[in-house]
């Protein structure tokens, strides 16, 4: 007996929701070969308004809690990626239209990355941190604090991989995200974004739009609730002028980055979107 | 502002062509048809689709920030609370000097001595520019107090200098059809309002529309409030869920409009509570401008009790002026 296919239909990622765009807009994304894959979602300047407004909101809460608890419920999203390696794998293979090792590798690749951030969570601080001599009776204290709301264009080249190393170690400091997926390969995102909501993640703390990054990405460059912009895929944009629209309101703003290694993971990827706060305490009288 | 110098009663006794007592009320507010509920929700659901756009836009953002009655009803108020909302009346964007002011400051009534002195110049009516002070009375919000309590109140706010005084109806009355009693106590309010020089305070009537149940409850309580004499209906306390919503501030439209088709008389209308972004605040100037006419959005005729939609709107004029989208950093923290 023969079965129609229930195609999936790609949504946006917006403070814990599935909604199509607010525009109404979808694009084809076709396989490696040409054939026709899945409808996604063209996100406008206003869901990427919205995702910002999710991700405001949902900052209080993730940079409030504990490093370790942190840390625990990004373990957990690998755990749930690793349950759903298949799904993940079988996608790439059909968009990138390479070999099911090449995307398992990718796969696994991605998942190791993610388990490698999250062990950072309660550790960052001890090395980015630091106890300074003074010359008083006061401790004298570095700690670094997450930025606020990070803006990402994930790396145009990759399914998973790409977008997990400019993720990952933004969400670690407890910054909240508003990424822009790969235009090309953006399906892998929105399957990440389900992994997500159905994890321990806080609504609101990783926003996925898909589409134009060219489109969106000068929209929260110069978006004034934005504070820091990370351009690691966005070397195919006219991205000096988004660093200088982001120079406006004094973002952090990290580079493009090409080739293979893109977005390799460092400690240099989490403390980029930290603050570094020093604060001085009496000694007590001992 | 004078407030209509319309004499406590005038009203009623014209309309119901005897004296204004239970039975006389009951009879006529009974004998108004019955609001067609579904009808009324999809016309509201209709007019909040309009697409205002651009200069549309920017005329209604600013004609919103025109018609805000800045609010703190907080426990919590302190004369430093109420200077720095008075400061934000006065210089909602201070990036942006043309900005325009807010209608009013809204304050409980042992605040009014404090508004009045933080606005100084300012103080005044809003149809010059100038901000007005209107304060809560009558055993805000609950109006579980005795008359004389409720008049002591009232009083006590006009005399301290609010041009505006929102008072709550008795609820348990209305519903327990106690119409009379509801009636002789807007009357007794409205005395209330009268100061020295002769002239009344603006008397704005709270239905509170969260706690009326029904839109025919709505509709019979807006009649009521203008029979007695009010120069405003206004939806809700805000203290009440659900406060302002798009179908009983079009009812409540209706009425005035259907009253001013009968009278020639112009009465208010002020939803309060739950309006918190510009794009449900565009909504209402739309069912306004399509319920009563354009001539109603001004602030003698139209207000929104708000506290946080100011902000939304200052953040909304300041994407529309800089082409970037603005954030909570760039207004104040209420």
């Amino acid at each position: 007996m023969t079965r129609l296919a229930v195609p999936k239909t790609y949504k946006l990622y917006i403070g814990g929701a599935f909604p199509r765009s607010e525009s109404g807009r979808t694009y084809e994304i076709v396989s490696a070969k040409g054939a026709f894959l899945a409808n996604a979602s063209k996100a406008s300047r206003k869901d990427a308004r919205d995702a910002v407004v999710a991700a405001r909101g949902a900052f209080g809460g993730w940079s409030g809690a504990t490093a370790y608890n942190r840390g625990q419920v990004l373990y957990r999203v690998a755990e749930i990626l690793e349950g759903r390696r298949a799904q993940f794998v079988a996608e790439i293979v059909d968009a990138e239209g390479v070999s099911t090792a090449v995307a398992t590798a990718q796969v696994d690749a991605a998942i190791d990355r993610w388990v490698w951030y999250a062990g950072w969570a309660d550790k960052y601080a001890q090395v980015a941190g630091n106890a300074n001599p003074v010359a008083g009776p006061y401790f004298n204290i570095s700690v670094p604090e997450p930025t606020g709301v990070v803006a990402i264009i994930a790396p145009q080249d990759s399914s998973l991989l790409g977008l997990v190393s400019a993720v990952a170690p933004a969400l670690v400091a407890g910054n909240t995200v508003v990424v822009v997926a790969s235009e090309r390969l953006p399906l892998s995102a929105i399957s990440l974004s389900e992994v997500l909501a159905t994890s321990d993640v806080p609504k609101g703390v990783v926003n996925v739009l898909t589409g134009s990054p060219a489109e969106i990405a000068p929209w929260l460059a110069s978006h004034q609730d934005v504070n820091a912009l990370d351009l690691v895929g966005a070397g195919a944009l006219d991205w000096v002028d988004l660093q200088i629209a982001a120079a406006d309101t004094l973002k952090r703003v990290l580079t493009p980055e090409n080739g293979s290694d893109a977005a390799a993971p460092t400690l240099g990827r989490i403390t980029a979107f930290v603050e570094t706060k020093t604060v001085w305490h009496t000694k007590g009288l001992i | 502002m004078t407030g209509t110098q319309i004499v406590p009663g005038e009203r009623a006794i014209a309309l119901l062509g005897g004296e204004a007592n239970d039975a006389n009320l009951r009879r006529y507010l009974h004998g108004i048809p019955g609001v067609d509920a579904v009808g009324l929700e999809q016309r509201a659901a209709g007019l909040g689709t309009r697409s205002i756009k651009t200069t549309s836009k920017a005329w209604a953002l600013d004609r919103i920030i025109g018609l805000i009655d800045l609010t703190t009803l907080e426990g919590a108020d302190t004369p430093g609370k109420v200077r720095s909302l008075v400061a934000k009346a006065v210089t909602p964007d201070p990036a942006d000097p043309g900005c325009p002011r807010v209608a009013a400051v809204c304050v409980y009534g042992d605040m009014v001595g404090h508004a009045v002195q933080a606005l100084g110049s300012a103080h005044g009516d809003p149809d010059q520019g100038r901000i007005a002070v209107a304060a809560v009375a009558t055993a805000f919000p609950s109006g579980r107090a005795s008359r004389s309590i409720k008049l002591e109140d009232t009083a006590d706010a006009v005399a301290a200098g609010a041009d505006e005084i929102d008072m709550v109806i008795d609820r348990g009355a209305f519903l327990a059809g106690r119409y009379g009693q509801v009636y002789d106590e807007i009357i007794a309010v409205k005395e209330a309002c009268r100061r020295a020089d002769g002239t009344y305070a603006h008397l704005k009537i709270i239905l509170e529309t969260g706690e009326l149940n029904t839109y025919d409850n709505v509709r019979r309580a807006s009649w009521l409030g203008i029979l007695a004499g009010g120069d405003f209906i206004k939806t809700s306390t805000g203290k009440v869920a659900p406060a302002a919503t798009l179908p009983v501030t079009l009812l409540m439209l209706e009425v005035v409009r259907d009253w001013y088709r009968l009278s020639g008389d112009k009465v208010g209308v002020k939803p309060a509570g739950g309006i918190r972004t510009s794009k449900d605040a565009i909504k209402y100037l739309v069912t306004v401008a399509e319920t009563v006419g354009e001539e109603w959005l001004t602030p003698h005729l139209f207000r929104f009790g708000a506290s946080s939609l100011l902000n939304d709107v200052l953040m909304q004029r300041q994407k529309m002026t800089t082409g970037h989208y603005s954030g909570p950093d760039y207004v104040t923290i209420d």
